[in-house]
């Protein structure tokens, strides 16, 4: 059984058994606009919760994508490289970034659940 | 996410609203601050669709916001402000010119037209510079010219290859009207000012009108099914594409005429006797050339690189940085401008943009990005 986080920058993670996958919510996508480039990060690179891990990009400006919880990048969404519009297309599926391992619990945890997030967007 | 790079969307600045300001909110436009205005970045279509479908049919900007102005009196006193030929600018035509500070360097650019059987001239500086602009012409010119402002009235832009065919059902004959050309016509049924010209690199108009007629003749030209509303971010992507200038990023008071490729505005006559501002500096670089160049760059990936960007030659050293980058949606690439040491302005050089810390290999290209599409009068 999988479990949706929500951080305040508009970040969601996934976490599936060990392997977490992270995006950028809906929220996010509409507000950035059409993407047209986005950087994911190599696989096997460390982050750590609230560090810099992807570069999303709209016609107009550029945005960090910070993860939600520190981890090793297990996996990259290669195709956004092709194909960006999937952010917009897809934001919580197709539209993943990367995906991490060793998330704790912990960290996981003090994240915003859906009710939470959707309070919060409410109030912006 | 961080959004800080963006242009942020909080103020507690009381902002200024065009005439259009109610129909914008109505039609769903994301208001944001610019110039001291609350304007539309951009509409429910999203940057990239308004951006395609003004190359494809046509698109509606509010440009309101600009400074609208008459000069009367001597006007070609003006000549001393900026390298354009004023005085030889002929009836029912509009130009380009740069207004120069006395370091000659880039103060502001703006159109100026001479409205058949009319004195004063039609002046349209930009925006964020206007109230600087007419304060230094005044200061400048003194009694030899009267200058008003028109900040009461509207300013649309109706461009795109299709904008002709919708502003002939509004203003019969509009169409004759060839490229630079400027005329005091009617659009449906408001008495307007209408221009042959635009910031897109498309055929187009500009279309000044007494402010409380702008909302009704903007309904108007949107209920004809090529056009939709274009905000502030297609505008950018857009004049981008087209290698036109931005004030206050590609030029400002920090850059010269020369340099920043812009020889083209300064008049034939006024080069032989150079009575501008700076006249004879602004000459001899001409003659001996500048130590950095405007140019076009074409990053090899699909990243943007962002105004700010460090641009480097191939062994590393900083040659220069981007002053507008962005993505352009209809070559579906990223492009750029920006100033480089001119040992690196051939078309062709290979440089690096140092983006995010790493380099992103790069070309030099010539401007426009994406082929300008004016109506220019056919050669008898």
């Amino acid at each position: 059984m999988s479990e949706v986080r929500y951080t305040d920058q508009h970040e969601w993670i996934r976490l599936d058994g060990d392997e977490a996958t992270v995006g950028i919510t809906k929220y996010a996508a509409e507000s950035l606009g059409d993407v047209v480039f986005v950087e994911v990060p190599s696989v096997g690179k460390t982050v750590a919760a609230g560090g810099e891990a992807a570069v999303v990009e709209s016609v107009k400006a550029a945005s960090d994508i910070y993860a939600p919880a520190g981890g090793t990048v297990s996996a990259a969404n290669e195709v956004l490289s092709s194909e960006p519009s999937k952010v917009n297309d897809d934001p919580e599926g197709e539209g993943w970034f990367f995906k991490l391992k060793g998330v704790s619990s912990e960290e996981f945890g003090k994240l915003m659940d859906a009710d939470a997030y959707g309070k919060f967007v409410e109030s912006l | 996410m961080n959004r800080d790079r963006m242009t942020s969307s909080t103020s507690t600045e009381t902002l200024l609203r065009t005439p259009l300001h109610a129909l914008h909110l109505e039609l769903g436009g994301k208001m944001v601050p610019f110039a001291g205005y609350e304007m539309p970045v951009q509409y429910p279509a999203g940057v990239l669709k308004e951006h395609l479908h003004t190359r494809q049919k046509a698109g509606l900007f509010d440009v309101s916001h600009m400074g609208q102005a008459f000069l009367g009196g001597d006007t070609a006193a003006l000549e001393r402000l900026t390298p354009a030929d004023v005085a030889g600018l002929k009836e029912g035509m509009q130009r380009y010119g740069l207004l120069l500070t006395d370091a000659g360097t880039i103060m502001d650019d703006f159109m100026f037209s001479r409205l058949a059987g009319e004195a004063d001239l039609y002046l349209v500086v930009n925006a964020g510079t206007k109230e600087g602009d007419f304060a230094y012409i005044a200061a400048q010119l003194g009694d030899a010219v009267s200058l008003t402002p028109r900040p009461d009235r509207a300013l649309l832009a109706l461009q795109g290859p299709a904008a002709a065919a919708v502003l002939e059902r509004h203003s019969p004959g509009i169409s004759d009207l060839t490229f630079m050309k400027v005329v005091r016509t009617s659009v449906a049924g408001a008495p307007a000012i209408v221009s042959r010209s635009g910031y897109t690199g498309e055929d187009g108009f500009e279309i000044s009108l007494e402010g409380p007629d702008g909302e009704r003749v903007a309904r108007a030209l949107l209920g004809e099914e090529e056009v939709l509303p274009i905000g502030l971010g297609a505008r950018d992507s857009l004049r981008l594409e087209a290698g036109l200038c931005l004030y206050g990023h590609d030029i400002d008071d920090t850059t010269g005429p020369v340099e920043a490729d812009l020889v083209w505005s300064i008049g034939k006559r006024r080069k032989l006797e150079p009575t501008f501002l700076a006249g004879q500096k602004i000459m001899d670089a001409l003659a001996n050339g500048t130590a950095r160049k405007r140019v076009g760059i074409r990053p090899d990936g699909r990243a943007p690189a962002r105004e700010g960007t460090e641009i480097a030659a191939r062994d590393g050293r900083v040659i220069g940085k981007v002053t507008s980058g962005g993505f352009g949606p209809s070559l579906n690439a990223p492009i750029a401008m920006g100033y480089v040491d001119s040992a690196f302005a051939a078309d062709g050089t290979q440089l690096d943009l140092i983006v995010r810390g790493k380099p992103l290999p790069a070309t030099v290209v010539p401007m426009p990005f994406v082929p300008h599409n004016y109506c220019r009068p056919k050669k008898a």
